[in-house]
């Protein structure tokens, strides 16, 4: 087959985020070599300095476009990605950092920074999808490990990945798990968030926070009496939609509707 | 040998010698016990993994464990689990192919395609011990009944459920209570242990401490027994067992219509009350993953980095949009649709394919909703105001 390395270029991104995402690549202890073995590390800061020239066969992309540089920073990867994933409640939310979308980003700024004059930065921070089209987009604050080598799995094998858009609900109940909403009265977004966590908190008896964003028809507004049967206010609700997935469409709508009410 | 019919009295350290024989015999012995604030089927080793001293409080959407005020073992009524995690387990490998050698290209037509040596290694279909299984009530014994149907009845038996099936041991136990959320006795099928079982137990309290009779439904319960020392039960036993019996049933708030039900929802398939549940339902899938009878899987391919290909089935439920995802969609994109394919087909259409209603009533879908939906009140919201045949659009 010649000497030519005929192996896929994986390249990883980052915006507006935390690095927790990308950081999940490198928690593949077990299966960080097989993948050495069958992909070229082609960019990847966070791991090594060295870099191939696009064009990348998969772009991995984590984080928000918060400034006017991101706009078109994100534009030229795509350019050079034949797939684009997106990674990460920052990724395909906006992630925390959209609550400056519900406050308005000078007044945060201020409360943040002494000379808030020098930042230059959009109103806005917003998943890449609304920017540039998207290929696949994988949920989660951070992404969990299974479900990114089962992307990149299926990315090689030319198979579509295996990640249910159904609630974190199956898992609990897959898991065996008894229901911290039904047998505690805890509150929990489990029925209107989107699986693939594995029901992480609710196998610690806490409450799904809601960290993979939307399931796929999320009736928040149901939910919203056993939250308040379980003790939970108005404002209290607001603040449990309003976190890493705060602008998911879904969660915003039901903030305002319960700012609203 | 005593006659199998005949009911007797267990010693006073009976149940525990029952379970060590039990598994003194091989099997992986299942039963009720405490965990994480409900009582749930796990494997136990002895009396005291029960869950004795505890009873439970349903209503819809609402389950609480709660201290009895006697030492009763099977005091319970059910909890989130039922017996087809291990008949029909949450996951199963059906089969797994690995590579053998380096991979070839091979001419297709006037292209090539790598081809590659496989190994085919299919998925176990037996467990490693047979299960037996100890508490299980007579909704549960009718849920298992369906599934057999459903799984081994037709010209293609299931070869996992079926060794699973086949080699359980099932010591039933007749429901000294009920829950508000039980609907048996509407639906036929408890709260009496009438058939399917090798050992049946009735719970006693005398003086706050559990007695147990016994009476075995089959040669292997009839084998377990004889090793027991027991005589026959008191005809003051057997009354005290009559009488709980009934008071459970006597006691039973919800009930279901089941005879009319099958009619009444094919006749109201564009009836308004659909719109009603399904501005509430959550379409979160925990009515069928607690239902006893519900079956549906997701067979799904996964492959590793190491050029491993494993196929597993999954759990699925009708109320996720991939479970009914053809080329272009999801046939049932509306909540509305979802929910109405779960009720019609559980209490109706499963009467055309099954022979038989896919309800037990054993309430767990009334218990375990988030957001406590009662398929008992929407059946009935319909019922007194069916509207008129028409034909579905959606």
């Amino acid at each position: 087959m010649g000497g030519r390395d005929r192996r896929p270029k994986l390249a990883v991104w980052k915006f507006a985020s935390c690095d927790g995402c990308q950081l999940t690549l490198l928690d593949c202890e077990d299966e960080l070599l097989a993948l050495g073995d069958a992909v070229r590390i082609a960019h990847f800061p966070e791991a090594t300095r060295g870099r191939l020239r696009g064009p990348y066969d998969l772009s991995l992309v984590e984080g928000s476009i918060t400034t006017k540089k991101d706009v078109a920073r994100i534009a030229q990867i795509r350019r050079q990605s034949r797939r684009l994933v997106t990674i990460g409640a920052c990724a395909t939310a906006g992630g925390i950092q959209a609550l400056r979308n519900f406050a308005g980003q000078p007044g945060l700024a201020g409360q943040v920074y002494p000379e808030p004059a020098y930042l230059d930065a959009l109103a806005t921070s917003t998943p890449i999808a609304e920017h540039v089209p998207v290929d696949f987009e994988l949920r989660g604050c951070p992404i969990d490990k299974r479900q990114l080598l089962e992307v990149i799995t299926a990315f090689l094998a030319g198979r579509r990945p295996q990640v249910p858009a159904y609630s974190v609900c199956v898992e609990c109940k897959l898991a065996g798990q008894v229901c911290v909403m039904v047998a505690h009265g805890t509150p929990c977004l489990g029925p209107v968030t989107q699986a693939g966590c594995g029901a992480l908190c609710p196998r610690f008896d806490r409450g799904c926070y809601g960290c993979f964003g939307p399931m796929e028809t999320p009736n928040t507004a149901s939910l919203a009496s056993p939250l308040a049967a379980c003790g939970l206010d108005r404002g209290a609700i607001v603040r449990l939609y309003r976190s890493f997935n705060a602008a998911a469409p879904a969660f915003r709508d039901e903030s305002f509707r319960n700012e609203r009410d | 040998m005593k006659k199998r019919e005949e009911v007797r009295t267990l010693p006073e350290d009976g149940l525990e010698r029952l379970i060590g024989l039990v598994r003194s015999r091989g099997y992986c012995l299942v039963g009720p016990t405490l965990r994480d604030g409900a009582i749930v089927y796990d494997e136990i080793s002895a009396v005291s993994d029960l869950p004795a001293g505890w009873t439970d409080e349903q209503e819809a959407g609402r389950y609480r464990v709660k201290a009895r005020e006697d030492a009763a073992a099977f005091g319970y009524n059910l909890g989130p689990h039922s017996w087809k995690r291990f008949l029909y387990p949450p996951r199963t490998q059906l089969w797994q192919t690995t590579p053998t050698g380096e991979a070839t290209l091979q001419p297709v037509g006037a292209a090539a395609r790598a081809v590659q040596e496989l190994d085919f290694i299919g998925g176990s279909t037996t467990p490693d011990r047979p299960f037996a299984f100890l508490g299980v009530r007579a909704c549960e014994l009718s849920a298992v009944a369906i599934q057999d149907r459903v799984l081994m009845g037709g010209a293609f038996p299931d070869p996992h459920y079926q060794s699973r099936r086949e080699s359980a041991l099932f010591i039933a136990v007749n429901c000294s209570q009920a829950a508000a959320t039980c609907f048996c006795v509407s639906m036929g099928t408890g709260p009496e242990v009438t058939g399917g079982f090798d050992i049946v137990l009735t719970e006693l309290l005398e003086d706050g401490s559990p007695a147990y009779l016994a009476r075995a439904g089959s040669a292997a319960g009839e084998s377990l027994l004889a090793q027991l020392e027991h005589g026959p039960a008191s005809p003051a036993e057997l009354d005290r067992s009559r009488v709980q019996l009934d008071q459970t049933a006597g006691s039973m708030r919800r009930e279901l219509a089941a005879d009319e039900v099958r009619g009444l929802l094919a006749a109201n398939l564009e009836h308004p009350r659909w719109d009603d549940v399904a501005s509430r339902c959550l379409a979160c899938t925990n009515c069928t993953m607690v239902c006893p009878t519900c079956f549906c899987s997701t067979v799904e391919d996964h492959t590793s980095l190491d050029g491993t290909a494993t196929r597993t089935r999954s759990w699925d439920s009708c109320f996720s949009l991939d479970f009914s995802y053809v080329h272009g969609g999801s046939v049932r994109a509306s909540t509305r649709a979802r929910y109405r394919q779960w009720l019609t087909h559980k209490l109706s259409t499963w009467h055309d394919q099954f022979d038989s209603s896919g309800c037990v009533g054993c309430g767990r879908c009334i218990a375990w909703c988030p957001v406590g939906i009662d398929l008992t009140e929407e059946v009935r919201a319909i019922a007194s105001e069916p509207g008129d045949r028409q034909e579905t659009t959606s």
